[in-house]
């Protein structure tokens, strides 16, 4: 299921506005890869896509490619449907549907793939994505109420389920923890070190603590001025970038010195 | 500069009241609070003066001798015209809510956002419309023009019981008074629904697109869930102007006075506002009561449909959008 991810020469615009450039990475597969950076810088955008949801915003395109396993996701007769039920993604504030139960929050995705599922391979698939998400002893007693009823962090975890209940090669988080406190935080990250045994995750994070305990690569992005596209400065292990990055401007960010 | 320096002695500022902090504002405050209570109570007292209103002339057709009634007895008389009443509205929903919300889901969420601007202006200009020019437009351009269509319903569905029966040589049958008044509901549906597709949270429409579905399964996943209360309102709002219609009705429906689920037959029944314009002006003495008593039965109808879909809302309230 876990697959690679090899950006090259990835041009992201919105309109007329140049908001990413020329990004070239390898994101290995059954890892962490953190994206860092300050506010504007593109992370993001570069997020948004690996599974093409950066098309969603009107008049956002983008050149170059996005291989998983070697097929293009901008290739010819790709999907974008097709692509973002490979590649599932969190966000940054939790979105659980409000008017669904956290049983058929689990099972959203699941109904969009297959439209008969037998319940007790509902069941089993909603314990699975539960307990995969550390969510199953907390809930397991109230299935048929609404999600929106959880609290933030258990919110989050059961969107994280919701992804992972599909089986994606591939998770996305946006910022999963902006909005959490840092118990939940805590629970989250400790859910991240479980997912990367099965999933690529890629996460986009302003917390830099964050990024060294959850990550095994580092990405920083940077631009030059306001209004200038974002760039991928340097990338690398997650140790080597936070003890002696190659490039000056990475050095000055993760030792607080701007952004 | 001098008196800057010690702001907070109230013995510095001209008036001394003026600095009490407890006292900054109070009398705007006073004056809009006033405003608004008085408007909201106001609403009430509108309400309670037309139920008044109906209830003390009614009375006397509810009352007296069902002999000394110019129309005979209350309750048979007023029975097929409360029935055409809802038959009408209901037939009309049927046809205006699924447009209505194919046209806004339209605006919202598919047409390119000039077009969708222009389009929005469209169907508000079509509130505007007078209801008398739709009656005339119903007696003039649909029921000729739907004759041959009724003709051919009628022969080929009329074992279903609605499209039975001796089609009506005019077209101007309870279909043709709904489909009227489909098309005059049609806008303020339609309108609602938009603003509330529009305000679908961007959060849910992508976690739906996140998870790998279609446009259309975004729709049903996210935006109709969060819109349904929403949806509902504007349903019942357009029932609420479908019931009490009364010029297009007394205009297109060329009506009987029995109790007929048949579309397309000259057997459907007068509404109970369209019977009451048609009525009023000959009527007097216990007449007049006794069409002031139906208004009061549908005065009864429109709060009960009301009612009922606020209690529909409300027993969703735990899944709504809201929390």
């Amino acid at each position: 299921m876990s697959k690679r991810i090899d950006i090259k020469n990835l041009d992201i615009y919105y309109g007329k506005f140049h908001a990413v450039k020329n990004v070239s990475m390898a994101i290995p597969a059954r890892a962490v890869t953190a994206f860092i950076g300050s506010s504007g810088c593109g992370k993001s955008t570069v997020l948004r896509t690996l599974n093409r949801m950066h098309e969603v915003i009107p008049g956002a395109y983008c050149t170059g490619e996005v291989n998983l396993d070697g097929t293009n996701l901008y290739g010819k007769g790709v999907d974008a449907v097709a692509v973002r039920r490979m590649v599932g993604m969190v966000f940054q504030r939790p979105n659980p549907f409000p008017t669904m139960s956290i049983k058929e929050n689990v099972l959203a995705g699941m109904k969009l793939n297959s439209k008969r599922i037998s319940a007790s391979r509902q069941d089993e698939i909603v314990e699975k994505a539960l307990s995969g998400a550390n969510l199953w002893n907390e809930v397991k007693d109230r299935l048929d109420k609404p999600g929106s009823g959880l609290s933030g962090g258990q919110q989050q975890r059961l969107c994280i389920a919701r992804a992972i209940a599909v089986e994606p090669d591939v998770l996305l988080m946006d910022e999963p923890c902006s909005a959490l406190d840092p118990i939940s935080t805590l629970a989250i990250e400790d859910l991240i070190h479980e997912l990367k045994e099965k999933f690529t995750v890629v996460i986009v994070t302003h917390n830099m603590q964050q990024a060294q305990r959850v990550s095994d690569q580092t990405a920083f992005f940077n631009l030059k001025a306001v209004g200038e596209p974002g760039e991928l400065i340097e990338v690398g292990e997650t140790e080597q970038i936070f003890t002696s990055p190659e490039h000056e401007d990475t050095e000055r960010y993760i030792t607080g010195q701007f952004g | 500069m001098s008196t800057s320096v010690e702001p907070r002695d109230p013995q510095a500022t001209p008036e001394g009241e003026a600095s009490q902090p407890t006292s900054v504002g109070r009398g705007g405050e006073l004056v809009f609070s006033t405003i608004s209570t008085v408007s909201g109570l106001s609403i009430l007292a509108i309400l309670a003066a037309v139920a008044f209103f109906l209830v003390l002339l009614a009375a006397p057709a509810l009352t007296s001798d069902p002999a000394d009634l110019p129309y005979g007895e209350f309750w048979q008389w007023v029975a097929p015209f409360a029935f055409g009443t809802v038959w009408a509205a209901v037939l009309a929903l049927l046809m205006a809510v699924p447009v209505a919300i194919g046209i806004a889901l339209f605006i919202s969420h598919y047409a390119p956002r000039k077009l969708a601007n222009g389009l929005g202006y469209i169907v508000d200009l079509l509130a505007a419309v007078p209801s008398v020019v739709f009656g005339l437009w119903g007696i003039n351009a649909l029921a000729p023009a739907v004759m041959p269509v009724y003709g051919w319903l009628n022969k080929a569905f009329g074992w279903f019981p609605p499209f039975a029966g001796g089609v009506s040589g005019t077209g101007r049958t309870m279909l043709t008074a709904a489909i009227v008044l489909a098309v005059m509901v049609l806008p303020i549906i339609t309108a609602l629904c938009r603003e509330v597709f529009l305000q679908t949270p961007k959060l849910h429409e992508e976690a739906s697109l996140a998870l790998g579905a279609t446009r259309w399964e975004m729709i049903k996943q996210a935006v109709f869930p969060f819109g349904m209360p929403g949806i509902i309102s504007a349903a019942m709002l357009g029932l609420g102007r479908a019931l009490g219609e009364t010029m297009a009705v007394a205009m297109v429906l060329s009506p009987s006075d029995q109790i007929s689920f048949e579309l397309l037959t000259p057997n459907g029944p007068n509404t109970i506002a369209a019977n009451i314009a048609l009525n009023f002006p000959e009527a007097f003495g216990l007449g007049i009561n006794q069409l002031i008593a139906s208004g009061l039965v549908l005065f009864v109808i429109t709060l009960a449909v009301n009612m009922a879909a606020r209690a529909i809302i409300a027993s969703r309230a735990e899944f709504s959008g809201a929390n």
